[in-house]
């Protein structure tokens, strides 16, 4: 009892002390640093997912600090908070990062569509931009009423529309379409809802049925939704998987017979780990959509190996290459240009969290920007704009060979038209529900 | 009909890994009292100790499977040690709550060991449908495919697996001396001690055959998901198995999972589409509770008789 | 020395069934409240506020109402994550329904629905028990946020399954900075729990605590088994669906149906059992020790690394921290089963004496 006394006291004295220093603490205080607060999830079911992101994320950071001394002569510094990937942790990490600096936590990646509906009415009283790269709102992309919030490269609808035209690539042209079956096997969550709308749309457009069969979550089982996919016989399946879920869907259709080859994922399902848990030999022939390309033939993965890894700095090694891993390094590239283009309107020194949010919406990288930066195909050029937060809207496809993700198709549009018909529709219904004017802000 | 049956046959063969997990949760239920809700942490401390002996510390296959047994009975004669020796005589759900911190505790351990990441599974058994009747698939233009009965391979030596395992569990507990005295502790603690059975050793031993189910339930379910963190969910997938089966019933795990099994898979299959689907991951559980409502005391669990 | 009754003499039955006897006690009370009702809004700063202090009072709202099931009447529950769902949801829909809909008023009838649900999922209770009723429950779990997914009308039809509360205004006094919501949240959770103190004291608190103690022996002495029972399930889902209002629209602001999964019915059944079961005050222990763990760890082990001067590898101080927080739940079940309120209860004993030895 007196053991439990003592430590409930220590516990309690302990937590105060680390509290009260916290606020405008944590880096080093004498230099003026460009301060990442970083969110992420490295444990429990979707640590496998989370952890490369993470790992990614902040090599590119180190890379910056190592390379080149920071941004424009600017440190970087960060702190990473773990989420878990739950809501209310990652509000918990959102309010701790916005006090550890002056300037704030540059630019949030929330790295969860829950947490990022929880911030979305924080960030504009905070002035901090959120980064979404492939999930949160989709229909943030209209940017005249999400000022703050960017879902850069493209998103879900944006991903099922383009998972649509490749399929029709495969199958020699979009008028193919016409009388086929398509399964959409989604995590029976609001995230696998999301691409409903627009499948059916596409689905009453070019012909093609669609059948949805949801799989209840964590997914770990799927006998009975594969034995109605048999039953069905869809000329494909799209994958709207997450976490568990993923493997296990090839893992059971290879135990059905329904070939790989007629599988084609969403960018949450198609990265190593998936291709992994269901064993690499059971994937091949696995497509699956992605905003990056995977591989370590990049010249700033190159970079990263000399410079962060030789030097004994990074984080894991076998991370490297991977989809995520590049997705996490992409993520903060696009942070830091972000950082570098404000920098040239507000000068060379750190930058806050609203002279970052200009910096985003005006970002544009063109080919030879990303030449230059060592990123060269890895993605697609992007242009950002205060209409246009998605950019591109340019999804590209990789096939699993057994070992690792090759490309298997060019940069792919959806149809463009009706995603963004779709996105100021329910963007208008928001500003609507909220009495928000569309407006962009800095004009 | 042939497509009912094959529901049927895919439900029963997947009740059997739900069996699997189960099991576990009534060995250490039908000697000690405690719901042991750590044994989802176990399955997957058991698996990634199997996967991760291989590839971080470059033991052979078959030099994995003895050191991951031995790893599992050590935690099981540290947790009867460590943890629930203290509690003897608490409330159950005090040792309920315990092994909720001991689930905690078991993922930590197995991350801070082996790493958070997703390793693939294979132990060499085929995972294909023993006979392929869909080389139709995509181009079937008749429309009314030729369905023949289909079976996979894997599941059958699943099946098979929970056989051999239920066999040597059924003489374990029948013949052995050590079987006999596990009976007796399960029948009523201090009789068995009066009786100068030695409980503790007794509980030591059944937690080590429950890390030796685990471990096993750990590898049929890695082969199939991989082995990652999601493995801990398995263990929800056997709770309605175990309410249907009775908590204290190593028969009632097996015709519990078959059960609950079939009918999910039927349920989800044929009724499922009425709801949007996905009615699966309520459905056994309340199936298990309407078959309660009649049956309080599972199918084979033992009846209680209240007295003032 | 400080903390006796010695000279407190009780000269009426309503003296004597004084909530609080010991004029120590009242006083520390009041201080309590004062230092929360006016000290903690002054100074306190957003961080506090919003991640730290807005999900305690509304955990221990949730844990309070689950231990009124669990704790006073005895029936184990798994499944007030559940619970908590029904009442985000009907709150939301109330006030997106119902033109003019005053919040506090949807906030009670949040509870009236949660409570309808939490009797409906309560009447298993009256043939099934113990661990059997648990996983019972579990049904619940599972299935009300798979309806909450699957009927779009709940989410109004929104394409992600996430709903974003209306603002809190009452008479025109808009919630919206961290101390007006924290005000907001900490009144409700006083007068409940002062509701749910008198209500264990009452007639029905008894009853619950006889059928806990043995349902058989109750129902012979005259105890009608059906009643209790579903009146527990219907009073600790009211609770729940309150918290789940205010986890909404005070704390979270956006909610989607899986945020209420089974390892938020966990946390709270945590907060119960190490708080202390059947005990008001241990709701509020508990959930300020499982609120604050984790936070702590995360921040103090990172610290700890720093200053022993130790790299950890990314992703090993989450780790670390999981091991810790399972460890330490461990450990205070086998120190003290009964949980923290027994530990104040034996602080309290000891003061009667300090600091002298007799």
């Amino acid at each position: 009892m007196k053991l439990t006394t003592i430590l409930l006291a220590l516990t309690l004295s302990f937590f105060l002390a680390s509290c009260g220093d916290s606020p405008d603490g944590g880096g080093p205080e004498a230099v003026d640093t460009q301060f990442f607060g970083v969110t992420g999830y490295r444990v429990g079911p979707y640590g496998p997912s989370g952890a490369p992101i993470a790992s990614g994320y902040i090599d590119y950071l180190r890379l910056l600090n190592e390379r080149d001394g920071g941004i424009n002569g600017v440190p970087v510094s960060w702190e990473e908070c773990e989420t878990e990937y739950n809501t209310a942790k990652g509000l918990e990490c959102y309010e701790r990062l916005k006090t550890r600096n002056k300037n704030g936590p540059t630019a949030i990646h929330p790295m969860s569509t829950g947490i990022t509906y929880g911030l979305i009415d924080k960030a504009p009283i905070d002035k901090i931009p959120l980064i979404t790269l492939g999930y949160g709102r989709t229909d943030a992309s209209d940017g005249r009423v999400f000022p703050w919030v960017f879902p850069l490269m493209t998103n879900y609808w944006s991903q099922a529309s383009a998972i649509v035209r490749f399929i029709a690539q495969k199958e020699g042209g979009l008028s193919k379409l016409n009388g086929r079956k398509i399964v959409l096997l989604y995590h029976d969550s609001a995230y696998g809802k999301e691409p409903h709308g627009i499948l059916e749309k596409e689905s009453e457009n070019l012909g093609f049925s669609l059948v949805k069969i949801p799989v209840p979550h964590p997914g770990n089982e799927q006998q009975s939704q594969w034995m109605r996919i048999k039953k069905e016989q869809p000329d494909w399946v799209i994958l709207w998987g997450w976490g568990v879920m993923s493997g296990t869907s090839i893992k059971t259709a290879k135990k059905i017979g329904f070939p790989r080859e007629k599988m084609v994922g969403n960018w949450w399902s198609g990265a190593e780990v998936d291709t992994l848990a269901a064993g690499p030999s059971a994937s091949t022939g696995y497509y699956a959509a992605s905003m990056n390309l995977s591989g370590d033939h990049f010249a700033v993965v190159k970079e990263i190996r000399k410079y962060v890894y030789e030097t004994g700095k990074g984080d894991d090694e076998s991370y490297i290459g991977t989809v995520l891993w590049n997705r996490g390094v992409v993520q903060a590239m696009l942070t830091a240009e972000a950082v570098r283009l404000a920098q040239t309107k507000y000068g060379a020194t750190s930058m806050t969290g609203a002279q970052v949010r200009w910096g985003i919406e005006n970002l544009e990288l063109t080919q030879s920007k990303l030449d230059s930066l060592g990123f060269g195909d890895m993605v697609p050029p992007i242009k950002v704009s205060c209409e246009n937060h998605e950019g591109p809207g340019l999804v590209r496809f990789q096939q699993w060979d057994g070992v690792k993700w090759v490309a298997a198709s060019d940069w792919i549009v959806g149809d463009k038209q009706l995603v963004r018909t779709m996105v100021e529709e329910s963007a208008a219904n928001y500003a609507r529900e909220k009495n928000l004017t569309p407006a962009c802000l800095d004009r | 009909m042939s497509f009912f049956l094959e529901v049927l046959i895919g439900g029963l063969l997947a009740g059997i890994m739900y069996s699997l997990v189960a099991l576990g949760f009534v060995l250490i239920y039908k000697a000690s009292g405690v719901f042991n809700f750590a044994q989802g942490a176990m399955v997957f401390f058991a698996a990634l100790t199997f996967v991760g002996a291989q590839e971080k510390l470059g033991l052979p296959i078959w030099a994995a499977f003895p050191f991951s047994l031995a790893l599992m009975i050590l935690l099981g004669v540290l947790t009867e040690k460590v943890v629930l020796r203290p509690l003897v005589n608490q409330p159950p759900i005090s040792l309920f709550m315990v092994t909720i911190g001991l689930t905690f505790f078991v993922e930590g351990l197995a991350q801070l060991f082996w790493g958070t990441k997703v390793y693939p599974l294979e132990l060499g058994i085929p995972d294909e449908p023993i006979v392929t009747t869909f080389e139709n698939w995509g181009i079937s233009l008749a429309g009314v495919p030729i369905v023949l009965q289909e079976i996979n391979s894997f599941d059958l030596i699943a099946a098979f697996v929970a056989g051999i395992l239920v066999a040597i569990l059924a003489i374990f507990f029948q013949i052995t001396r050590v079987g006999r005295a596990l009976r007796a502790v399960a029948d009523d603690h201090q009789a068995a001690l009066s009786v100068g059975i030695p409980l503790k050793t007794i509980w030591a031993i059944v937690w080590s055959v429950a890390g030796f189910v685990a471990l096993i339930a750990g590898l049929m379910w890695g082969a199939r998901n991989g082995v990652q963190f999601a493995l801990t969910f398995v263990a929800l997938k056997a709770l309605p198995v175990l309410i249907l089966g009775g908590f204290d019933s190593v028969l009632g795990a097996i015709v519990g999972g078959l059960i609950i099994g079939a009918l999910e898979k039927l349920a989800e299959v044929y009724i499922g589409p009425f709801f949007g689907g996905g009615i699966e991951i309520w459905f056994a559980y309340v199936a298990a509770l309407l078959f309660l409502l009649i049956r309080p005391e599972g199918l084979f669990g033992d009846k209680q008789i209240d007295r003032v | 020395m400080f903390y006796r009754e010695a000279g407190q003499f009780k000269a009426s039955y309503k003296e004597d069934q004084a909530i609080l006897p010991i004029s120590q006690d009242r006083v520390g009370l009041i201080l309590i409240l004062i230092f929360g009702f006016f000290a903690i809004p002054l100074f306190a700063s957003d961080y506090w506020l919003t991640a730290i202090l807005i999900p305690f009072l509304v955990f221990s709202l949730a844990a309070l109402g689950l231990n009124l099931l669990t704790g006073y009447a005895g029936q184990l529950s798994l499944g007030t994550a559940a619970f908590m769902a029904v009442g985000a949801f009907a709150a939301y829909n109330f006030e997106l329904r119902v033109p003019q809909m005053p919040i506090l008023i949807s906030f009670i009838m949040s509870g009236i629905t949660a409570a309808a649900v939490g009797i409906a999922f309560g009447i298993p209770s009256l043939r099934i028990r113990g661990f059997y009723l648990a996983v019972a429950t579990l049904a619940a779990q599972f299935f009300i946020p798979w309806l909450l997914v699957k009927v779009g009308w709940f989410t109004n039809y929104s394409s992600s399954g996430v709903i974003t509360t209306q603002p809190v205004t009452i008479f025109g006094f808009i919630f919206d900075s961290p101390s007006r919501r924290y005000l907001l949240v900490l009144s409700i959770v006083v007068i409940l729990a002062l509701v749910a103190k008198n209500l264990v004291r009452s007639n029905l608190g008894r009853a619950w605590m006889a059928v806990r103690d043995m349902d058989v022996a109750a129902e012979v002495i005259g105890i009608s088994i059906v009643r209790t029972k579903l009146i527990a399930f219907g009073v600790s889902s009211f609770y729940c669906g309150v918290a789940g209002a205010l986890y909404a629209y005070a704390y979270l602001g956006s909610v989607e149906p899986d945020g209420f999964n089974l390892d938020l019915s966990f946390r709270i059944l945590f907060m119960v059992i190490i708080g202390g079961i059947g005990s008001i005050m241990g709701s509020f222990l508990g959930a300020a020790f499982i609120t604050l763990l984790p936070i702590f760890l995360d921040i103090f082990i990172n610290e700890a690394a720093a200053i022993l001067g130790l790299k950890l590898a990314a992703g090993i101080t989450s780790v670390i921290q999981l091991l810790v927080f399972g460890g330490l739940i461990i450990f205070f079940l086998i120190v003290e089963p009964l949980g923290l309120a027994r530990l104040w209860q034996i602080t309290k004993e000891k003061l009667r004496l300090w600091p002298f030895p007799h």
